[in-house]
């Protein structure tokens, strides 16, 4: 029963997301400091500590203030920013599309190109492009993105000037229409391939996996006896062979987030990870906050996301 | 472990950078923070690895990166262990809803995003090795956690772990002797991958500033380097391969762990 699953994986994300908020408020409680000298100031007496106190709601008892921190984060506030002055929600939101067409980005070419080369390798399954690929995929997990994006920043824009070192767009033109798209994109393609590679990599070897191992299935057999083209045993192969690379790929969002945000803070790209690094430089604490909640959700939906693609390319996983 | 080159190569990785860690100060006199001679000066007989925008020796720097990410990843991974193979041995064998309530743990700690939730303890309570340390302990144990328990599971169906009982043996005991020590090999496959995994947290947060400043550490040269990229590539390039070579270290450490364990399951699908 597909409804009564999707229910139930549905209920388990409240848990998930109370104990993350939980993990924050505890770590915002324990740093040293405290918030009252902070708002009033070394010199104030008594009567006003306890006046800015009950002001911010700071003399009730933890759980209530846990309650009503919860309450406000899961409407949407999350409080402003020291720097910016300005309610941490928007200062997220307006970084946050830059993030999000990078991600996608490299998501979308190393997924695409990944399942292809995965079934090409499998349907010429032998030792030379195996050991190729299980040595790309090592070599792709152990380099750090911020490195691999430096050393593409050095070849490939700084050595040959074929792409930009930084930034979104042109700084000295600005274009409009089309041609802002493909500056836009001619921006975005160092920095995407650099955080698609070690996907690209993973993806390839799951889907060269998944497919050998369909290949030797009762079904595919059954599939070609009756006559089928191989084309459409390969497809019909796939649905199974996916599985596995919905799992992993899944299970690699907050490694792809924070690839993300080192990959940015070496391109300049205006996203998330540029204001992560100046939200560090100027230790501002809300906005970190913000980022830490907006990953901890990134994963949650992942998880949740996979699952439901899972259950969804696999009958069997609607269990009750 | 030998016989494969992938284990071969990544034990003799692992022992390097143990090596360097532990002989920084003889392989590198100097202090990595001082300045030695010309700043930018590209790699030359007497700065394998170039100098830094302040004159600073790379390859002392790198050399000396050396320790403090071993000093970290070790911590990290005795704290992780500790609580996974705990965690894990007790949730095995207790099952019901210890297990339960044990293995919901372990759930929850597995979404945490590490690296952010990192970024928010050392922006509140400072720069430090200490509290880098103690944050990713504390959240990198569930795989080792996982591993564990399934190991546990099987192991406490097994006859010894009756005649063990059966002699008397009380629970802490049977747990300590017995089911630990058989849980241990297939633990040290997740513990050596995790410690991979760490080195690159590390590293990520010392690229961004959060690193402990008086310690020289890969992360810091890279961040350093990222001002300089277009006219010194040295710079950027030596404290990477560092960092890239100990992670495939440890990663092939593990693969070859595993496929003696179980040689018929790799790893790597």
């Amino acid at each position: 029963m597909i409804p009564r699953y999707l229910l139930w994986r549905l209920v388990q994300v409240v848990p998930a997301v109370a104990g993350i908020l939980v993990v924050a408020f505890v770590a915002v409680h324990t740093a040293p400091g405290d918030p009252v000298l902070a708002l009033a100031g070394e010199h104030g007496d008594a009567a006003y500590y306890a006046f800015i106190r009950a002001k911010f709601g700071l003399d009730r008892p933890l759980p209530e203030q846990l309650v009503v921190y919860a309450g406000r984060v899961v409407s949407g506030d999350l409080g402003l920013s020291f720097v910016h002055g300005r309610p941490v929600a928007a200062v997220i939101a307006e970084r946050l599309p830059a993030t999000i067409l990078l991600i996608g980005t490299a998501l979308a070419v190393s997924t695409t190109i990944g399942v292809a080369l995965g079934v090409l390798a499998a349907r010429r399954a032998g030792q030379p492009s195996d050991l190729v690929l299980r040595t790309a995929a090592l070599l792709a997990h152990a380099m750090p993105s911020f490195w691999l994006a430096q050393m593409a920043a050095i070849t490939l824009a700084v050595g040959t000037g074929w792409f930009p070192v930084q930034g979104l767009t042109n700084a000295r033109h600005a274009f409009t229409g089309w041609r802002y798209a493909l500056d836009v994109l001619h921006h975005l393609a160092l920095p995407a391939l650099v955080l698609a590679a070690s996907e690209l990599a993973l993806t390839t070897r799951l889907t060269r996996t998944g497919v050998l191992d369909a290949l030797a299935t009762d079904y595919v057999r059954t599939a070609r006896a009756k006559g089928l083209p191989e084309q459409g045993v390969v497809r019909h192969a796939l649905r199974n062979a996916l599985l596995p690379v919905v799992t992993v790929v899944g299970s690699r969002a907050g490694l792809v987030v924070t690839g993300a945000v080192l990959v940015e803070t070496v391109f300049a790209w205006p996203g998330l990870g540029q204001l992560l690094l100046s939200s560090v430089q100027t230790r501002d604490v809300p906005v970190l906050l913000g980022l830490f909640l907006l990953a901890s959700l990134t994963v949650i939906v992942a998880n949740l996301v996979t699952d439901l693609a899972y259950a969804w390319l696999d009958p069997r996983i609607r269990y009750e | 472990m030998l016989r494969t080159p992938g284990g071969a190569v990544g034990l003799g990785l692992t022992l390097v950078l143990i090596a360097l860690a532990l002989l920084a100060d003889t392989l590198a006199p100097t202090d990595p923070f001082a300045s030695v001679a010309q700043p930018l000066s590209p790699p030359s007989r007497s700065h394998a690895f170039g100098t830094d925008d302040l004159g600073r020796d790379v390859l002392a720097g790198t050399i000396h990166g050396a320790r403090t990410s071993l000093l970290v990843v070790g911590s990290v991974t005795v704290l992780a262990a500790i609580i996974g193979v705990a965690v894990g041995a007790v949730a095995g064998y207790r099952a019901g809803v210890v297990d339960d309530v044990l293995m919901r743990a372990t759930d929850f700690v597995l979404i945490v995003p590490r690296f952010f939730l990192a970024v928010v303890v050392i922006a509140l309570f400072g720069a430090g090795m200490d509290r880098l340390i103690l944050v990713l302990g504390l959240t990198s144990w569930p795989a080792i956690a996982r591993v564990v328990r399934a190991q546990t599971l099987s192991l406490v169906r097994r006859e010894f772990v009756d005649a063990a009982r059966a002699l008397g043996a009380t629970d802490t005991r049977v747990l300590l002797r017995h089911v630990v020590p058989g849980a241990l090999p297939a633990a040290l496959v997740v513990i050596s991958i995790n410690a991979a995994g760490v080195i690159l947290l590390e590293a990520g947060l010392s690229f961004i500033g959060l690193g402990d400043p008086s310690r020289m550490s890969w992360g810091y040269l890279a961040n350093n380097a990222q001002r300089f990229l277009r006219v010194a590539w040295w710079v950027a390039l030596f404290p990477g391969v560092a960092i890239a070579l100990a992670v495939l270290g440890l990663n092939l450490l593990g693969d070859a762990l595993n496929d003696l364990l179980d040689p018929r399951a790799s790893r790597w699908p």
